[in-house]
């Protein structure tokens, strides 16, 4: 597996590749609509959906806020109940421990449930490099493992594969990772489905080493838990002997009543589901059932970052349903890789610049994917500002500012004439040089935006810090749409970012 | 310094706007969601389990005590099960009738091994109404995870009414978090082809599950 995100070219070069696939378009337009319309049905069987909302994104601020307390208190409970807890600064360290746990067991092969943690931080290519091979157990991130190919959605990360080009790679790939496709193997889903049932359950019954990440961690109980659908994900936490989880430090939730408000948002809102077909719970080991050793790898990652800032940490409280993508025009128009990390769409626009720094091209542009239509931020299940962090990232790669780096506090220079605003508008170019994106976008502002607060009630929220307009970034975008398409259309752009 | 105390001096120094006072119960969490979607009678609560396990694709069948064995037994004939296995603490007379050989899981059994058994019966901690869901947490008459998890066909008996609970808020207060919990809505299914949903990747691709009245 060679491919990683480093390198991706900045939003714009990228997003104009994949429109100009015409059957990557035609696959994400289909899926996103599809599952936009079941998720708004989903929702709304629930009367009390907006209370569950305020709720889970109070839950995550609460933890957000104190979250030494809540890390110190899981950790303890973790390691009472039998597992092992690991700390690691960034992703390096993260793959430098799984590596020496993994290399402990004596095994050169893993299983692994999807997990962005673990993208995020290239874990698969750094444990090749060990000579340890991590097999992909999700159907959707096997197509993407076998075709040598990266993940385009959070929820479907095969979302731009049709199921002839899934035929095409099952036939000419399984075979060299491990028990071949089926002879005469069809297009149809079932088959594609059985077929890859036959590959995997070879791995798992065999592997004595499971890798996960987790939706959550109760820092009361120190239990995590793992939400799926297709049981790859039971196998992987039921069968091995060794489980090791890698999991990002804002994972964690205080009690283990609060998980009653996130698996009533998270099925909803990710697969429209009233409840996804599997639910995993674990604290650390049980006798005679499920692994015997247990290790916990928390991982920071620029997520001490995104917590230093004050607009930006509404961000950790993603609980990666997808919602945001299904409803953002400029994703459905650019597909997934064009954000250049695990985490594409809206949630990617803001979540990649702070855990990784706007100081590169790609990251700087990322702020500007968007047409601040706000859509995304009405569907989100913990109510992430998503625009508003958009605008004060955009802020931040024109006029610079106060940000923390590696936990190091500093002061990031205008980035004026440098090649990041030049990206960074090239992005924003991009963005309306789609009319039909940005129509999409504009309609739906229109429509819902006013009728659902802007904001959480909540102390410590200092509203007056971030409620007024960053002048620079819309200045911006009213003179690149003059110049560029020589009318005075700045007015409707206001919705930009107030 | 280690990992540990690097990320935590990172996690106080960004926190560092945070009011001193501030406790870790604070801000507050409004809690005024619903407990309960609507309000049944208990009867009516175990027919909405049957309707949202049925619409995610589990079959279901009822049953009064007497006649538990005789349903058991036809539903394995029709899978053709020739092997069973059964957890410890299922009532033997849920078995009476069947004709399959009877597979116990011991902890030297492999994966591979359960892997060649037909089917499994088992009881379960509890359901949920709400959302059409089982839950298993290796207590009486459900064994060890694994064996619910390799063996492609699933029965699971549901005591009704009284392992039915409403919803999830009343599903988490009367489960245990040191228990390992399986949560199973409908049998294993994926939607990553073309978003068309395919019933059995990994785990069992047919689940039904007995009401079992009385
Ligand atoms: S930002 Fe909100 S809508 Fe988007 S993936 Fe995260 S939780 Fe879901």
């Amino acid at each position: 597996m060679s491919v990683t995100y480093l390198g991706m070219p900045a939003f714009p070069e990228a997003a104009a590749a994949s429109t100009r696939d015409p059957r990557l378009r035609a696959n994400l337009t289909h899926a996103t609509h599809t599952i936009r319309d079941k998720r708004a049905k989903a929702v709304t069987e629930l009367a009390d959906w907006g209370r569950l909302r305020a709720a889970g994104a109070a839950v995550k601020d609460r933890t957000l806020r104190h979250l030494d307390h809540y890390l110190e208190q899981l950790e303890a409970a973790v390691t009472d109940a039998g597992g092992q807890v690991h700390w690691a600064a960034d992703a390096v360290e993260a793959n430098r421990i799984v590596t020496r746990l993994v290399r402990a067991t004596g095994e050169t092969e893993v299983v692994k449930v999807k997990s962005m943690a673990t993208q995020e931080i290239g874990l698969n290519e750094a444990l090749a490099e060990a000579g340890i091979h991590a097999y992909e157990t999700d159907l959707a991130e096997l197509i993407v493992q076998l075709g040598d190919d990266l993940p385009s959605h959070i929820l479907v990360p095969a979302i731009h594969r049709d199921r002839a080009e899934i035929r095409d790679i099952f036939r000419r790939e399984m075979g060299h990772w491990g028990r071949p496709a089926p002879e005469g193997l069809s297009d149809s889903p079932a088959e594609l489905a059985e077929a890859a049932r036959l590959h995997l359950r070879e791995k798992f019954l065999s592997a004595k080493v499971g890798i996960s990440g987790a939706n959550f961690m109760v820092a009361e109980s120190g239990t995590l838990v793992v939400v799926e659908s297709e049981g790859n994900g039971r196998m992987c936490l039921t069968l091995p002997e060794t489980l090791i989880s890698v999991v990002g430090i804002e994972k964690v939730v205080p009690t283990w009543r609060d998980l009653e408000v996130f698996l009533q948002l998270l099925p909803r809102s990710s697969t429209a589901e009233r409840m996804n077909p599997y639910t995993s719970t674990w604290t650390g080991t049980t006798d005679g059932d499920g692994p015997r050793t247990f290790h916990l790898v928390l991982l920071d990652n620029g997520r001490t970052d995104t917590l230093a800032d004050t607009v930006g940490r509404q961000a950790l409280r993603c609980i990666r349903c997808s919602a945001c993508l299904n409803v953002c025009p400029v994703y459905e128009r650019a597909g997934g890789h064009a954000y250049g990390s695990p985490y594409p769409g809206p949630i990617g626009a803001i979540l990649t610049p702070q855990l990784r720094g706007v100081e590169g091209s790609l990251e700087a542009s990322l702020p500007y994917a968007s047409s601040l239509c706000g859509a995304c931020y009405e569907v989100c299940p913990v109510a992430i500002d998503i625009p508003e962090v958009l605008v004060h990232l955009r802020e931040r790669v024109v006029e610079g500012g106060p940000v923390t780096r590696g936990g190091v506090r500093t002061v990031l220079k205008s980035a004026k004439g440098h090649a990041a605003e030049r990206a960074a508008m090239r992005a924003a170019g991009w963005v309306f040089g789609h009319p039909r994106a940005l129509r999409a976008g504009m309609r739906l502002t229109s429509r819902t935006r006013r009728l659902h607060p802007r904001r959480l009630p909540g102390p410590g929220r200092a509203w007056s810090d971030t409620r007024d307009l960053p002048a620079v970034p819309a200045e911006s975008f009213r003179d690149w749409w003059r110049r560029t398409r020589g009318t005075s259309s700045g007015s409707k752009q206001r919705g930009d970012g107030e | 310094m280690s990992g540990r105390d690097v990320v935590l001096a990172r996690v106080r120094r960004a926190l560092q706007d945070v009011p001193r006072g501030e406790g870790p119960k604070d801000p507050p969490v409004p809690r005024d969601y619903l407990r309960v979607h609507g309000s049944r009678t208990p009867a009516e609560s175990v027919n909405l389990l049957a309707e949202n396990l049925v619409d995610y694709r589990a079959i279901v069948h009822r049953s009064e005590p007497g006649e538990l064995d005789m349903l058991i037994m036809r539903l394995l004939a029709e899978r053709g099960a020739e092997t069973v296995l059964v957890p410890p603490g299922l009532p033997p007379s849920w078995m009476a009738a069947a004709d399959p050989v009877r597979i116990h899981d011991r902890a030297a059994s492999t994966p591979r091994e359960l892997d060649a058994v037909d089917s499994v019966v088992t009881g379960c901690a509890l359901a949920i109404a709400e959302t059409g869901t089982l839950v298993l947490d290796g207590g009486h008459a459900q064994g060890r995870r694994r064996i619910t998890l390799v063996p492609d066909h699933h029965i699971c008996v549901v005591r009704v009414p009284e392992q039915v609970v409403d919803s999830v808020p009343q599903a988490l207060e009367r489960l245990a978090p040191a228990r390992p919990l399986t949560w199973i809505s409908g049998p294993s299914a994926t939607s990553d082809i073309e978003l068309g949903r395919v019933e059995g990747v990994h785990g069992p691709r047919r689940l039904e599950v007995i009401l079992l009245a009385g």
